[in-house]
């Protein structure tokens, strides 16, 4: 019972859109895909939905092949980050509109619109047109019309990259509780890593059109298999540095050593690419491999303090609790949380860590 | 480059405003100075009035009441061509058919600066920007990064502004970029020590760019102070709510004869110890969920409802009585499954009476 991609592709002309995909996302699962602007993202909803037909590959619904199957012979809902409302009719008629087409009875209708705008806090303001609402109103009505239909697939694209941050985070909240018992399968588009561990469920990372991974969120953010998945899931970006093993030890800037973890014992030695999100370079003096290096931009958000500094000639940022003042210049010492690094081979493979 | 002095400012879009009636006024009445080489934020939600802010500073509005100085000199009247300013907007406005070094030469050129003056500015710019491989090629062929680049190095090309204004410049950008141009931007402001005056609603850039930040609500300033004056001692619950990531938490609360305050019977001690209020004012409680901390068995029962992993750390919604309440914990640290104990550190926990921090007598 899921919504599974069997080695989808799309090509339009000698463009590869996307690349073949094998995906199955449970029903009831809230999924997440993760990646950057065109990295494929709204595509691949768009071969979900059947509004695109795959070059190759099918989409099997709850056990049906429903490939080629038009997007209006199927319970699909989709709500893009540009809300579409209906300027003429009220926010109650804009909710309505998907069971009129269906020939929903008057009471129900009503029983339903109700149901929903009561769970999005929208009852007061049914009477009024999108035009009398703020931002995130029009935003809560489109998701509205998108829940009243009972659909088994709602798509969302980037439902909330222009609302306000703060109306950003409530609707963050709300939308996996939303979702939660009415037994749909719910596919969430964003290019925000942090939203994407924080609505939970499942993630799929995104680079150039291809799935690089597919997981309950947290493992694939923790333990990303390739470079490119723990670039995609990482905000602020991870660093990345060109190191060695040599016998016992990873050498990193001619200096800078730690020993070898046990998982890479017994590996050949040469090159790896470490990797080693901002959070793991602390400020204090921790348990950890001791560095240091010129500053060269000292970031500070009120709760956290960024700096950017220069480690073995590339920029390395430290990011971490409280405030914490720099010079710009000055050499500084950190300490890098080395049993949170990932290691990577030449090919960008995770090979430990 | 120019100290920036707004005084008695209020401006209205209506014809004839009520001066008593704040509903007719979009900028409700503020008296700034912006001092020469600040990098300044304009923060709070759409419609409060921080763009018609920066649009009096540009020249684009004229404000309805009060005058607008830059150093001694009375720009009130005076549009933005006359103001030499430069602005940045929110979708990029880039000229398609010209290469991206005409584009970024056109102010240059525009007030008549000299070819080998123009290329020694185009590629010093282009190089901060990570723009010279691209200058030959048309701006056409960009992305809406690239783009919005190109919008940014022609705001930042002129080396005699009196200031450069940013109108949410960074809101049509993917996260990594943003990350990268807002570090570009502050490198920037420590170079060429120009005034910076950058509007947004996300707090993340505001704080991260600015060193003085000023967050406005309803066409009224409620803080301006460094980010983090704004984190730790927010003198409005708007601040404390609107800044941060979740916000502070706010609890009612009731304060006795002592100016002892409770929180659901429970007392609550606050950085500044007993305080007073006056009868009839509406008392709460806000700490942070950065300043909350389970402990072993002291402290406030809760209840656990969710744990949320953002990744760096953790959000726990804690039930004390009706009240939730957030915790953030670390990556590593341990969280109770179902019921807890947790405690506010004094230093970070403030009182509020009609949303308004209580000063101490």
């Amino acid at each position: 019972m899921s919504l599974e991609l069997r080695q989808v592709s799309l090509r339009l002309g000698a463009d590869v859109h996307i690349h073949p995909t094998t995906l199955a996302l449970a029903r009831q699962g809230f999924s997440t895909l993760l990646g950057e602007t065109l990295a494929g993202k709204t595509t691949l909803l768009r071969l979900m939905a059947g509004l695109v037909k795959p070059t190759a590959g099918e989409v099997w619904f709850d056990g049906h092949n429903v490939t080629g199957v038009p997007v209006q012979k199927r319970r699909v809902s989709m709500v893009y980050q540009q809300f579409i409302n209906y300027p003429n009719l009220s926010v109650f008629e804009n909710i309505a509109s998907p069971l009129r087409v269906t020939g929903t009875g008057k009471a129900e209708t009503r029983e339903r619109v109700g149901r929903i705008a009561e769970l999005l806090r929208l009852s007061p303001l049914l009477d009024r047109r999108p035009s009398e609402l703020s931002g995130g109103q029009q935003q809560r009505t489109a998701l509205a019309r998108a829940l009243v239909k009972d659909a088994d697939l709602v798509l969302l694209d980037e439902p909330l990259a222009n609302l306000d941050y703060k109306l950003r985070e409530a609707l963050r909240d709300e939308l996996p509780r939303l979702f939660a018992d009415r037994g749909c399968t719910v596919v969430y588009a964003t290019t925000e890593p942090g939203e994407a561990l924080l609505l939970g469920g499942h993630v799929a990372t995104l680079h150039e059109g291809r799935v690089t991974q597919f997981g309950p969120s947290a493992d694939v953010y923790r333990n990303p298999t390739d470079l490119t998945s723990a670039r995609v899931f990482s905000d602020p970006p991870i660093n990345i540095a060109q190191a060695h093993k040599q016998g016992e030890q990873i050498v990193f800037g001619e200096v800078v050593r730690w020993p070898v973890p046990p998982s890479l014992h017994g590996r050949a030695d040469g090159e790896v690419t470490i990797g080693l999100r901002p959070h793991h370079v602390k400020p204090e003096h921790v348990g950890g491999v001791p560095v240091s290096g010129r500053v060269l931009i000292s970031e500070i958000s009120g709760s956290e303090s960024v700096v950017h500094f220069d480690l073995a000639g590339s920029t390395w940022v430290s990011l971490a609790a409280g405030v914490r003042s720099y010079e710009v210049g000055q050499d500084a010492s950190f300490t890098l949380d080395v049993a949170h690094c990932l290691y990577f081979d030449r090919s960008g493979r995770r090979i430990s860590g | 480059m120019a100290l920036i002095h707004l005084e008695n400012v209020r401006h209205s879009y209506r014809i004839n405003p009520r001066s008593e009636d704040d509903n007719d006024w979009a900028l409700r009445g503020l008296d700034m100075k912006w001092a020469d080489g600040g990098a300044y934020a304009l923060l709070g939600p759409s419609g409060c009035g921080k763009t018609t802010l920066l649009n009096l500073i540009s020249g684009l509005l004229q404000p309805t009441e009060g005058r607008v100085y830059f150093d001694e000199r009375d720009v009130t009247n005076l549009d933005p061509g006359a103001r030499n300013i430069a602005q940045v907007f929110q979708f990029p406005v880039v000229y398609d058919t010209m290469s991206v070094f005409d584009n970024l030469a056109f102010p240059l050129r525009n007030r008549g600066v000299g070819e080998s003056e123009v290329r020694k500015r185009v590629h010093e710019i282009a190089a901060l920007l990570d723009l010279q491989d691209r200058l030959p090629s048309r701006a056409s062929g960009l992305t809406a990064d690239g783009k919005q680049k190109i919008s940014l190095g022609r705001g930042l090309v002129r080396s005699d502004v009196a200031a450069i204004l940013f109108d949410e410049p960074l809101t049509v950008i993917d996260p990594h970029l943003k990350w990268r141009l807002r570090s570009k931007l502050k490198e920037l402001h420590q170079r060429l020590g120009v005034t910076m005056i950058y509007v947004t609603h996300d707090q993340t850039e505001a704080l991260t760019f600015a060193d003085q930040v000023v967050v406005m609500i309803d066409g009224q300033v409620v803080q301006a102070g460094t980010p983090v004056d704004l984190f730790e001692r927010p003198h409005h619950t708007f601040v404390g709510h609107f800044i941060g990531s979740p916000g502070m938490n706010l609890m009612p609360c009731e304060v006795d004869t002592a100016g002892v305050a409770r929180v659901a019977g429970q007392p609550i001690t606050t950085a500044l110890g007993p305080q007073r209020v006056a009868q009839g004012k509406r008392t709460e409680i806000g700490v942070r969920p950065e300043f909350v901390r389970f402990t072993s068995s002291d402290g406030l029962p809760v209840r656990i409802e969710r744990i949320s992993d953002a990744g760096r750390h953790r959000i726990v919604d804690a039930r004390f009585g009706e009240q939730l309440i957030k915790v953030l914990v670390g990556e590593d640290t341990e969280v109770p499954t179902q019921t807890g104990h947790i405690e506010f550190d004094a230093a970070h926990t403030q009182l509020y009476a009609d949303g308004w921090v209580v000063e101490g007598s």
